[in-house]
């Protein structure tokens, strides 16, 4: 068993130096790039609490809309060519829901404030 | 190697011995301050001192002063630009020399500075920008209209693509990168079938009009900014550029650049000589702005493991998604 603290806690403490402390004692350029990466850290946090349940979830749907197994990336690659050639479209029963599920899975992670994300959430997927 | 001046202290110098030939009251020049150094251009600040005070003064230069970029129309360029748009009435920056050979500067042009802002977060949201926030739309459509009207005849270098040009080109950009994404593909399957013909008058296209690249002020638009990738094309592109969401700064409500309503900005256009603006088309312009935004950031992601390993860099290909959900969101319309 490894010691603690855990990554998550060590993670904290490094964006919370970003913050506190570089920003604070830094020219201005080197603020903002220790702004960002203070945001970069906060971003690996949201994605090791999220992303296993998400992807598992993102199989699941393209399993069921592509009607055959394989990885996530074959399986994208598979459902990205229907929708280029035109096979798959917007009207296609589930794969709105499918395409906006996965959006909102990633933006979570990505950038949770967007405020495309947030008028998503907002507002649940139209009628089609 | 090379003729340019690499260092502050020879980049002094020569704005020195170049400051008569500036104004001619100048004697040389202080203060001199590098603002940024990407990849694709340096921006240094100084002022002239003449008898009767200093002028603040803007100088843009090729990195180290005579390396090319690959993309963009070039300094020479640039600077016919600016002082066409500013011949138009378009408020930009005066251009008062094109660097040459013998100014041992390398390739750029010394323009006058103009302060004010530029962070689209403080645009949209400065207590003290309310007012002009109220005609801004208005105002960038007015200003377009402009830019629209100077004759692309003058500017034979730049590159003319019309909408099927353009889909082509950055579906090709999205291919050669290694991730498949679902909904670019299907962005750019709508797109294309519904995508406008070639212009009927093809015109000069700003081609990054946006908040981010207008200095503003209290009373409005001080400065239209950043004309490297002008080219020839369709005018409503530029409209639809500058209401995608990413440049909104999280006020999704405003369209216009996160200050103004899109009637305000059509108005504006109309107003001021531009063609009746067809709201299907300013629509497909906005997604395709969008998705063009999209590829941007996710070519990050190959450009990160390659030639730019930075945080910012890492975030930039981390902000793709933010277009996917804006494109699933103007298809739903």
């Amino acid at each position: 068993m490894q010691d603690q603290p855990s990554p998550r806690e060590i993670l904290c403490a490094i964006a919370a130096f970003l913050r506190n402390t570089v920003i604070l004692n830094s020219d201005p350029h080197t603020a903002f790039q220790a702004r960002v990466a203070a945001n970069a850290v906060d971003l690996v946090l949201r994605q090791l609490e999220l992303s296993t349940t998400g992807e598992a979830a993102e199989l699941m749907r393209l399993q069921a809309l592509l009607g055959h197994t394989g990885t996530l990336a074959e399986l994208n690659t598979a459902l990205a060519e229907a929708l280029a050639s035109g096979a798959k479209g917007i009207s296609t029963p589930g794969v709105s829901e499918h395409l906006r599920a996965t959006t909102l899975e990633k933006l979570q992670v990505d950038q949770p404030n967007y405020s495309g994300y947030r008028a998503a959430l907002e507002r649940p997927l139209k009628d089609t | 190697m090379n003729s340019a001046s690499h260092s502050e202290d020879a980049v002094r110098s020569a704005l020195a011995a170049l400051a008569p030939r500036l104004r001619p009251a100048a004697r040389t020049i202080s203060g001199l301050m590098r603002l940024s150094g990407g990849a694709t251009q340096e921006i240094w600040r100084f002022d002239l001192d003449t008898t009767e005070g200093s002028q603040p003064l803007i100088m843009r230069r090729a990195p180290g002063g005579d390396r090319r970029s690959e993309a963009g129309v070039g300094l020479n360029v640039e600077a016919q630009l600016i002082a066409a748009a500013r011949a138009s009435g378009v408020s930009v920056p005066e251009v008062l020399h094109v660097l040459a050979p013998e100014d041992g500067l390398g390739h750029g042009f010394i323009m006058e500075f103009v302060a004010g802002e530029t962070l689209g977060g403080r645009i949209v949201k400065a207590a003290s920008l309310a007012g002009a926030r109220q005609t801004l739309a208005y105002s960038c459509g007015q200003i377009l209209a402009r830019i629209h009207s100077i004759d692309p005849g003058r500017f034979p270098s730049l590159a003319h693509q019309t909408p099927a040009d353009l889909i082509e080109q950055w579906h090709a950009a999205y291919r050669r990168g290694s991730v498949r994404r679902p909904v670019f593909d299907l962005a750019f399957h709508e797109l294309s079938a519904s995508r406008p013909p070639p212009p009927v008058k093809a015109r000069l296209v700003h081609g990054d009009f946006r908040n981010g690249n207008l200095m503003i002020g209290p009373e409005g638009v001080r400065a239209v900014l950043d004309w490297e990738l002008a080219h020839i094309g369709d005018p409503m592109e530029d409209l639809g550029w500058l209401c995608v969401n990413s440049w909104r700064f999280g006020r999704i409500e405003k369209p216009v650049g996160g200050f103004g309503e899109y009637a305000d900005l059509y108005a504006g256009y109309e107003a001021a000589g531009g063609a009746p603006v067809n709201r299907e088309m300013a629509t497909w312009w906005e997604m395709f702005g969008t998705l063009r935004w999209g590829v941007m950031c996710a070519g990050s992601l190959a450009a990160f493991r390659s030639v730019d390993a930075t945080v910012e860099r890492a975030m930039i290909a981390r902000r793709t998604s933010e277009t996917e959900i804006d494109l699933l969101r103007l298809m739903a319309n």
